[in-house]
């Protein structure tokens, strides 16, 4: 036992033996852990197999009555079809065109740096101030939108105010704020790419459309995982925008389910239904973090 | 020589769709300038030569709350730094120089937060804060994040490349633990330090939802709540106003970000390659 300490602490002399300190320096994070992250996943566990306490009635154990009410809640269907629209309808959207942004930026280019700045800056305001632009872009009478739709000859339409356009609405203001977000993940990739790989290619005649799907979109490959694993996460956890432009509306057309977790908590007060939904959200994104985990297991054995 | 005038064509070709995607990207943003700098008149006639105005910011800094909501922002986010950057550093040392038991199992707990994020604990931690009695005070929106995965995570991975030898030396001139950690690795981690400082000072002069749900008073909201009173008037919108208040809580962001646009957009990078 003793002879098995000594080759460990041998083999890395790089750390420090000392229990006590080790814990004192963790234990301030450790506390603020615990009481805002660990013992609220649990809890929230636990309140979702148990009914709210109403009037004089104590809490009692519902088991998975809550789970089961889901399934005939239209609101809830309704708010998980569309995170998943609101998903499939961002993700794919802006990581092409956070693609497309970093290679036109990626060269000489005149004003580059107005050009680079352009996409980027709605990655540096709030949700908040960005719903707010685009209520003023969507707005029936004076809004940027319809002033162009009008000119082009189409009639005006009430983008946030129909079912039918809500979603897309929303859809649209996200990818106006990510592109620019994930543009740079990929300029870093492009930049650390060999520039004789291009050259190369261009002596062989290879066309630069041949080019990109041969050689640079495989090697942006990791940066897109990358970059996809924090697009899914986003589109479970962002719902500011759904509370400034639509609430959800019209009709649950553009409700997603943490904004009706944040309804059935805050304004309806079934704390133990929306624990109940809280826990299929934090399955979600279990999900994708076993997914992220995979891939990046997959992504060191490509190296 | 046919090669190279094809290639001029391209590279023209695709300066014009970088500036144009760039307008494109840029005119929502133009458009609420352009609004929040004319009469409400004007704007609904969409009148391109009308005279501009200072007066809808002027309006918005004298309604009464909108300066203390910026007080109170600025509260938050030095409250949330302060912290973060205090536990981050103790907890980051403590995974990347020192063997203590359960240190594996710790670390896995720490990197988990990283998927279970305050921001979907939601139900809990109002009621845990309610309990505390705390709800409604600037405390109780940067509590949640004081104790971060990420800056932990991000610590440690700096402090493990900081050399042993600098460590022991401090020691043997007498230093202990805490004035170690301060006189050798906290300077060495500055540039560290500011990407972390960039990245958490974005994320709560945003953040919207939490601060919402937990307080409900002047005193206490900051200004992405604050900023609500502007859209949810009686009598509909007014939207010089709306766009004058938008831009004005967005603009010490903006320009901090014009200022360091580097810095910025190397922090955003390390935050997220992690």
């Amino acid at each position: 036992m003793a002879r098995r300490t000594r080759r460990a602490s041998r083999a890395n002399d790089d750390e420090i033996d000392s229990p006590l300190t080790g814990w004192a320096l963790f234990l301030p994070a450790a506390l603020f852990l615990g009481v805002f992250t660990y013992y609220p996943a649990v809890a929230t566990f636990f309140q979702s197999l148990f009914s709210d306490p109403k009037g004089g009635r104590a809490a009692r154990f519902i088991g998975l009555d809550n789970y089961r009410a889901m399934l005939d809640d239209a609101t809830f269907v309704h708010a998980l079809v569309n995170n998943l629209w609101f998903a499939l309808g961002t993700i794919p959207v802006s990581i092409a065109l956070a693609i497309v942004m970093a290679l036109l930026v990626n060269r000489a280019l005149p004003g580059r740096a107005l050009v680079r700045m352009s996409y980027f800056a709605p990655t540096v305001l709030a949700m908040v101030a960005v719903a707010n632009i685009w209520l003023l872009i969507y707005a029936p009478q004076i809004g940027l939108l319809n002033a162009v739709v009008e000119r082009l000859g189409g009639t005006p339409h009430n983008w946030l105010g129909q079912p039918d356009t809500a979603l897309g609405g929303v859809i649209v203001v996200t990818i106006w704020k990510e592109a620019g977000f994930f543009m740079i993940f990929y300029l870093a990739a492009l930049q650390s790419m060999p520039p004789n790989l291009a050259e190369a290619a261009a002596l062989e005649g290879a066309s630069r459309w041949h080019y990109f799907w041969k050689v640079t979109f495989p090697l942006l490959m990791p940066t897109t995982l990358f970059v996809m694993v924090n697009a899914v996460v986003n589109a479970f956890r962002m719902v500011d925008h759904i509370l400034v432009m639509t609430k959800g509306g019209p009709d649950d057309a553009s409700t997603l389910l943490l904004y009706y977790i944040y309804e059935t908590a805050f304004r309806y007060w079934d704390t133990s239904y929306a624990a109940a939904m809280s826990m299929v959200l934090l399955a979600i994104l279990g999900v994708v973090a076993i997914g992220q985990f995979l891939i990046l297991d997959r992504r060191t054995h490509y190296r | 020589m046919k090669v190279g005038a094809d290639n001029r064509w391209q590279r023209g070709l695709e300066t014009l769709a970088a500036w144009l995607l760039a307008l494109v990207w840029a005119a929502p943003l133009l458009y609420c300038a352009w609004t929040s700098l004319h009469h409400p008149g004007d704007v609904a006639r969409m009148d391109l030569s009308a005279p501009l105005t200072v007066h809808n910011y002027a309006y918005v800094f004298n309604a009464a709350p909108f300066p203390r909501y910026f007080l109170n922002t600025f509260i938050l986010v030095t409250m949330v730094i302060v912290a973060q950057f205090t536990l981050s550093t103790l907890a980051g040392y403590a995974f990347a120089r020192f063997r203590f038991p359960g240190r594996n199992v710790m670390f896995v707990l720490v990197l988990l937060q990283l998927m279970i994020m305050p921001d979907v604990l939601i139900v809990e931690n109002y009621r845990t804060l309610n309990t505390m009695g705390l709800t409604d005070t600037i405390l109780a929106i940067a509590m949640p994040y004081f104790g971060s995965a990420f800056g932990i995570f991000l610590m440690r991975q700096t402090f493990k490349s900081v050399p042993k030898e600098l460590d022991d030396a401090a020691r043997i001139e007498g230093a202990g633990t805490l004035r170690t950690l301060v006189s050798v690795y906290v300077p060495l981690a500055k540039p560290v330090y500011l990407a972390y400082g960039l990245v958490s000072v974005s994320y709560h002069w945003n953040n919207f939802l939490w601060p919402l749900i937990v307080t409900n008073s002047v005193t206490a909201r900051p200004l992405t709540v604050g900023l609500q009173i502007f859209s949810s008037g009686d009598q509909g919108i007014a939207w010089p106003i709306l766009t004058a208040a938008t831009l004005l809580s967005a603009g010490p962001l903006l320009v901090a970000f014009l200022l360091f646009q580097r810095q910025f957009v190397q922090s955003f990078l390390r935050a997220g390659i992690r």
